[in-house]
């Protein structure tokens, strides 16, 4: 190695090395950038200590400050609660009625109701409360088992044939499967419900013994009419709306087999103010009664 | 082949560094024209300053009463008689249109002349120097305490403690009135004083504070010569018409003493009237001398003006061998011509039609302005509900904008699916048909709304409606348009 110079033109030292007559500069880092980098290493030192760092074989080094974002959470949900706890206690205390009356109320309890309902409700229900087939549309005003407040806040509590002993009873026989009817009359009264809310029917199909059948099968939970009946959960069958469609082959697919949609029951699961949020926010999409 | 060049180490000349150390500037007091217009002018632009968060004006109830107020938290921007919500900032857009043209005007007529008497940084430097000035002396003195070898006297050192805290008071004088422009200040004032106020407005002064005393105690011309960027765009926009701070070389040229001009003079001979006594230099803020001709560092406050006149005043020649003046009107003299001074031209025409352009756009949109409006969301999901009777419902978010200072009535009403029947959630009117809600003063009302319509009278996918709000009390109108679709 030959010796360190100075070089003219740049007014530089060389660091000594050269390459065929190639000599090289001596630009050692600057000062500043290795003090930064040495005090790095000595804050990655001390952030071992106090902080978790290494993993160990089951379980891992948890730092003087004992630090886990896990806890950290739980204290920040914890102090969320709190700060809703007063403003949810003014909506458990309201009566349903008073909080559609009242603004803020109906603000809160909106809001409140809608992170709830994405939270809980829009798997089945769908985000905007659309429904689907077999789950019901919540923005319009065909209710199975009643939409005035008291009656959501009812369903949301105890669900459908969810179980829960206080939950809606009630289910759609399984007429053909059970053999209580014939495939031709199955045909016949699916014919004859079409008729009901003004949709076409087969043509030359028996209206008398459509009739007949509905009348000895059908009138004591739909009503004689087909108005249905909100206690047993038995869908109108005079209005334009179907829970799961209103061709021929899906009554008769209805009828054959039966339907028995299920709710879960939320009580317990959800505070009762975030339940009486859930009704409100349910029941002003547009269908409350 | 190329030819191989050889470079002889030994024969690179050290041409030295490439850093010039910045000559700390002494300015001499001037007294004169362009001095008293300083002085009143940075009175006047202070006295706002530090004065406007204090005055008052009436709202009514429950409305700040300070006359020019930011006001963050609840979003509005107060000045005198105008209330600005943030979707309004675009009056903001049109100000700083206005400001930059007529930076560009007073630049076409003047140079920069909002560099020498109007901009922050002269200002506060101005007034630190004067500071400067009364307590360590005039020029002379100063350079003199500055080279001064002694061992520091209890006198001097109490004078530099003097200055710097009269400086610190001014800047932290400074930080304080811009606080005030963002909450009610006799409330702030009375916070701060008792530090009861809030962490953040202490956070504020201490950084105006810091900013004022470096830019206008230390760094000084500096800001304007390597700093400012108006410099190097100004050099851009200027013409050889605008009217800058010139030596006129045509008269001064060839610098004589005293005594050798007026005997030249005796003899019917011409001599210059410049005596070369350095009192334009002495009193430059940037510390340069005029007579080299336009540069970058003047910031064209005329204070050599004022000097050079005092000298011409004394030894009777007439004043104004340095003027606001161009290169133009030197050479026109030169060649026995009057000068012109053209303010009028293209450039300052066109410039003072555009501010008066967006200056009347910005008053006629003020005056036109809505202080009723309405916006509407339509429901995305679902998009249409069919209800049980076959008719349709669309359901949207209506936001309504009350911008005046009490509360009012409005009717909502919609054009567009025939037989449209309208519902508000959560509103028990007195008139279903036409609904009337309560909007609340200078805010916003967020409501449901959901429109109903039978199907079959309405055979289109999309049908567009209008939904129209009427202050019932004003007559006032605001409008919104959507869409009511089918599912």
């Amino acid at each position: 190695m030959a010796e360190s110079e100075l070089d003219k033109v740049s007014g530089k030292t060389t660091t000594g090395h050269q390459w065929d007559g190639i000599k090289e500069l001596n630009t050692p880092l600057p000062r500043w950038w290795l003090i930064t980098f040495y005090a790095t290493i000595l804050w990655a030192i001390g952030y071992w200590v106090v902080y978790p760092a290494w993993p160990l074989l089951w379980s891992y080094t948890r730092g003087a400050l004992n630090y886990s974002t896990r806890a950290a959470v739980a204290v920040e949900l914890a102090n969320l609660e709190k700060i809703r706890g007063d403003k949810m206690i003014a909506l458990g205390a309201a009566s349903l009625a008073d909080i559609e009356k009242d603004p803020a109320l109906l603000a809160l309890a909106r809001a409140r109701g809608k992170a709830a309902f994405g939270d809980n409700c829009a798997p089945c229900h769908g985000s905007g409360g659309a429904g689907a087939k077999g789950y019901p549309n919540l923005n319009d005003d065909d209710w199975l088992w009643g939409g005035s407040l008291d009656q959501i806040v009812q369903t949301i509590q105890f669900g459908a044939r969810s179980g829960h002993t206080k939950t809606h009873e009630g289910a759609m026989l399984a007429f053909g499967k059970d053999g209580i009817l014939k495939r031709d009359e199955i045909g016949t009264v699916a014919n004859y419900v079409r008729s009901l809310s003004g949709l076409s029917t087969r043509q030359g199909y028996d209206v008398a013994a459509g009739a007949k059948i509905f009348a000895e099968n059908c009138t004591s939970c739909h009503g004689e009419a087909g108005n249905g009946n909100q206690e047993l959960g038995a869908p109108n069958l005079t209005d334009k709306i179907w829970l799961y469609g209103s061709e021929e082959a899906t009554l008769i697919e209805t009828i054959t087999n039966g339907r028995a949609g299920v709710m879960p029951a939320w009580v317990g699961r959800l505070d009762p103010s975030t339940i009486k949020a859930l009704a409100v926010y349910v029941h002003t999409l547009g269908g409350g009664k | 082949m190329n030819k191989i060049v050889q470079i002889n180490p030994d024969q690179v000349e050290d041409v030295g560094s490439l850093y010039a150390a910045r000559k700390k500037v002494y300015p001499q007091s001037v007294f004169g024209t362009f001095r008293r217009i300083k002085w009143g002018l940075m009175a006047f632009c202070l006295g706002v300053y530090y004065l406007l968060p204090f005055v008052r004006w009436n709202r009514g109830l429950g409305a700040p009463d300070q006359a020019v107020l930011i006001d963050l938290p609840n979003s509005r921007f107060y000045f005198f008689f105008i209330e600005l919500w943030p979707q309004e900032v675009y009056y903001f857009t049109g100000l700083l249109i206005i400001a930059a043209l007529t930076l560009f005007l007073m630049n076409s007529v003047g140079g920069r002349i909002w560099c020498g008497y109007l901009c922050p940084q002269t200002v506060w430097t101005d007034l630190f120097y004067a500071v400067e000035r009364l307590i360590e002396g005039d020029r002379r003195e100063r350079m003199r305490k500055a080279a001064s070898a002694d061992p520091l006297k209890l006198e001097r050192i109490s004078e530099i403690m003097l200055k710097h805290s009269n400086w610190l008071l001014i800047a932290w004088w400074t930080g304080g009135a811009w606080v005030l422009y963002f909450t009610d200040a006799p409330t702030l004032v009375k916070e701060l004083v008792t530090f009861q106020a809030p962490a953040i407005a202490y956070i504020w002064i201490a950084i105006l504070t810091a900013t004022t005393y470096l830019l206008a105690g230390f760094m000084r011309e500096q800001v304007c010569v390597y700093m400012c960027p108006w410099p190097r765009i100004q050099a851009a926009l200027t013409d050889e018409w605008a009217l800058n701070v010139t030596y006129r070389y045509d008269r001064g040229e060839k610098r004589r003493s005293v005594k050798k001009a007026n005997e030249l003079r005796a003899l019917g001979l011409p001599a210059g009237d410049c005596v070369n006594c350095y009192q334009c230099v002495a009193a430059c803020p940037t510390g340069i001398d005029i007579r080299n001709g336009p540069q970058i560092d003047c910031i064209q406050c005329g204070l050599c003006i004022d000097a050079c006149d005092n000298v011409m005043k004394k030894i009777g020649r007439p004043t104004r061998l340095i003027g606001y003046d161009n290169d133009i009107n030197i050479q026109r003299r030169m060649a026995g011509k009057p000068p012109i001074y053209g303010i009028v031209r293209p450039r300052t025409i066109i410039y003072t039609a555009l501010i008066a352009l967006v200056g009347g756009i910005m008053l006629y949109a003020l005056l036109t302005r809505s202080l009723l409006d309405i916006n509407v969301l339509h429901d995305r999901n679902p998009v249409a509900v069919k209800l049980s009777d076959g008719s349709i419902r669309n359901a949207y978010t209506v936001r309504f904008l009350n911008k005046r200072g009490f509360d009012r009535v409005v009717t909502i009403d919609v054009d567009g699916p025939p037989y449209a029947v309208l519902h508000v959630v959560g509103d028990d009117s007195i008139t279903p048909d036409r609904p009337m809600v309560v909007l609340g003063r200078d805010s916003t009302t967020e409501l449901r709304v959901l429109v109903t319509a039978p199907s079959e009278k309405n055979p289109e996918r999309s049908i567009p409606i209008k939904f129209r709000i009427t202050d019932i009390g004003l007559g006032e109108v605001a409008f919104a348009i959507d869409n009511f679709v089918l599912p």
